[in-house]
């Protein structure tokens, strides 16, 4: 694969990551954790996979993502000002009233945003809305989704699951950002989904274990799931809530609040970013 | 005696007709088309047809993601499912961003009969009616269920429509009805009280008018089909004009028609009301018929609050 590429890849996550940072700092609260565990994903998906128009965002034939785990909002609005979707500016007015950036994605209110999503379990539903819309249409636009793996005990995800699989959705890729950790704790102490690739196999879905932080098996899985076809394909990959900042990662206290200016600092300083203000 | 149709009967006709002149047309059904009548649709358009199976929240955040991509969704089941089940789906999926998914709610109030009170939505207008951005209408015969329909598809934005099992009397004459979403409709002229009814109870509305008249007693029959947003005009100037409200619903009679009528006369026209449907009740098995007379929802009952409120007004 193209090293260039991949680096590129691998700086504007770093980027993207200090963004988060800066903007759940400014906002006083949000997710930390699960915003920065989904960052190279969605980095992946907005500056490589999916065919879009930043300046055009309504634009029909798009590729369309639906975050599905909602509160990683703070991950997709950093993508989305870095690609070009609306000044980053506006990510500094993160969560406060007026702003264009709600606490959870609202498609009335940010360009870009396909699917309003929060309460967890809808987005992978109305992600299938969308796929099911291209196979009638006959349209060839691919839709992404990202669900978090707390969200997989939502019972929801698994009526999608069925119905993906039913109409053979293979225009549509789940992604399950396995980090392990829901707001109570560990997955598999609070209500276990595990095992989650099986479950997903069972349900009639091609499945991809991959690494959730390299670019190389991002790409890659999503090659394969478009070479894909009669189902849909789910790629679970496996991440670190918190990837980047030493003091968040693997913390479940880190799920739901925003760093403090003190903490802002010392992890811009370990994501080797420097902030103009 | 009129004719019988149910509104759902209508709804799955109204789908059918309107779906030959809106190609962009989708219609979901949880596993309910027999009896949401969206069937007929299935039939003439299978491939604008989704069957969701037993899955009702999946089906209405399916919606919700289907009309994002600018088609028009209709997504059927019973009422219970619909408004109760679904509700969050409804909220967060539809309402909230907006999105053109029209309900089609079948199967409301106590009408449902034998299925008993689990399958009865009593509640429903109450839950939809407090919901940003949504629209509610409960048609009271087949060819207003038509129109309803129609003015569904037109309007953009979510819409409720809610439709009964049982057959109903045709009140309504197909070439002349005019609809207007928000507007409700003097079905029947009248001085001395105003009967404000929705749904099936706009007929046994007019039967106790016929029953009132007997007595002497003159009453106004208002079918308020649009239930949000409900025509104020229309009843202040009932108020104004026969100084009595009743209120007639297949519903509970917090949240409801009757609940939305005293809000309107509360803030503009203070006038002495009487509200008839379920008091903190659910409903139960039975013939409809016979739950009708249970709940006391019959003409006869109408007829009896109608003289007792016209009493009350001297």
């Amino acid at each position: 694969m193209d090293q260039e590429k991949i680096k590129f890849l691998e700086e504007t996550a770093k980027l993207v990551r200090a963004d988060i940072i800066c903007s759940l700092a400014s906002a006083n609260s949000g997710h930390s954790g699960g915003s920065l565990s989904a960052t190279d994903i969605l980095v992946a998906l907005y500056f490589d996979v999916m065919n879009i128009r930043p300046d055009e965002p309504r634009w029909p034939d798009r590729d369309r993502f639906v975050l599905s785990k909602g509160h990683a909002a703070p991950a997709l609005y950093a993508v989305l000002a870095r690609r070009g979707y609306f000044s980053r500016d506006h990510l500094w007015t993160l969560r406060q009233a007026g702003s264009i950036l709600q606490g959870h994605p609202d498609m009335k209110k940010t360009p870009g945003v396909d699917m309003s999503t929060g309460s967890l379990g809808q987005g992978i539903s109305a992600a299938n809305g969308m796929a099911l819309a291209g196979k009638i249409d006959k349209k060839d636009y691919r839709v992404y989704a990202l669900l978090g793996d707390g969200e997989l005990e939502e019972g929801e995800v698994w009526e999608a699951a069925m119905t993906a699989a039913h109409y053979k959705l293979d225009n549509l890729t789940a992604f399950v950002d396995h980090n392990h950790l829901q707001i109570d704790g560990f997955i598999t102490d609070v209500k276990s989904p595990e095992p989650v690739d099986e479950k997903f196999r069972a349900f009639g879905w091609n499945v991809i274990n991959i690494n959730g932080h390299n670019f190389v098996e991002i790409l890659s899985a999503v090659e394969l799931a478009k070479a894909t076809k009669g189902k849909p394909t789910v790629i679970v990959a496996e991440t670190i809530k918190g990837k980047g900042v030493s003091f968040m990662e693997c913390q479940a206290g880190w799920h739901g609040i925003a760093p403090n200016e003190q903490q802002k600092e010392q992890a811009l300083k370990e994501l080797g970013v420097e902030m103009n203000a | 005696m009129p004719e019988k149709i149910a509104t759902r009967e209508a709804y799955g006709k109204a789908l059918v007709e309107f779906g030959e002149q809106y190609p962009n047309m989708i219609v979901l059904d949880a596993d309910l088309s027999k009896s949401t009548k969206t069937e007929e649709f299935k039939k003439k358009f299978p491939e604008r047809f989704i069957n969701m199976g037993i899955s009702e929240s999946d089906m209405m955040a399916t919606a919700a993601g289907i009309a994002t991509t600018g088609k028009i969704v209709f997504a059927s089941t019973f009422a219970i499912f619909a408004a109760g089940r679904a509700f969050e789906q409804v909220r967060n999926s539809i309402a909230y961003p907006k999105l053109n998914v029209k309900i089609g709610a079948t199967h409301a109030g106590i009408t449902v009969g034998e299925d008993g009170g689990s399958h009865q939505a009593v509640e429903d207008i109450a839950l939809m009616r407090a919901m940003p951005n949504m629209v509610v209408i409960c048609p009271c015969d087949a060819v207003e269920s038509r129109a309803a329909v129609k003015a569904a598809i037109e309007h953009d934005g979510p819409v409720y429509l809610r439709f009964g099992r049982l057959a109903a009397p045709v009140i309504y004459d197909k070439d002349t009805f005019k609809f207007e979403l928000g507007r409700g409709i003097e079905t029947a002229p009248g001085t001395d009280i105003t009967i404000v009814a929705t749904g099936m109870m706009v007929s046994s509305s007019l039967k106790a008018r016929d029953l009132l008249a007997e007595q002497g007693i003159n009453a106004r029959v208002i079918d308020i089909h649009t239930i949000k947003p409900i025509d104020e005009d229309i009843i202040v100037k009932a108020a104004e004009e026969t100084g009595a409200i009743l209120t007639v619903e297949e519903h509970v009679v917090n949240g409801g028609l009757g609940s939305a009528v005293a809000e309107v006369l509360s803030e503009h026209r203070p006038t002495i009301m009487k509200r008839m449907g379920l008091y903190d009740q659910f409903g139960q098995s039975g013939k409809p018929e016979d739950l009708l007379k249970l709940y006391k929802l019959t003409p006869d009952d109408i007829a009896y609050e109608a003289a007792e409120l016209f009493k009350k007004k001297r």
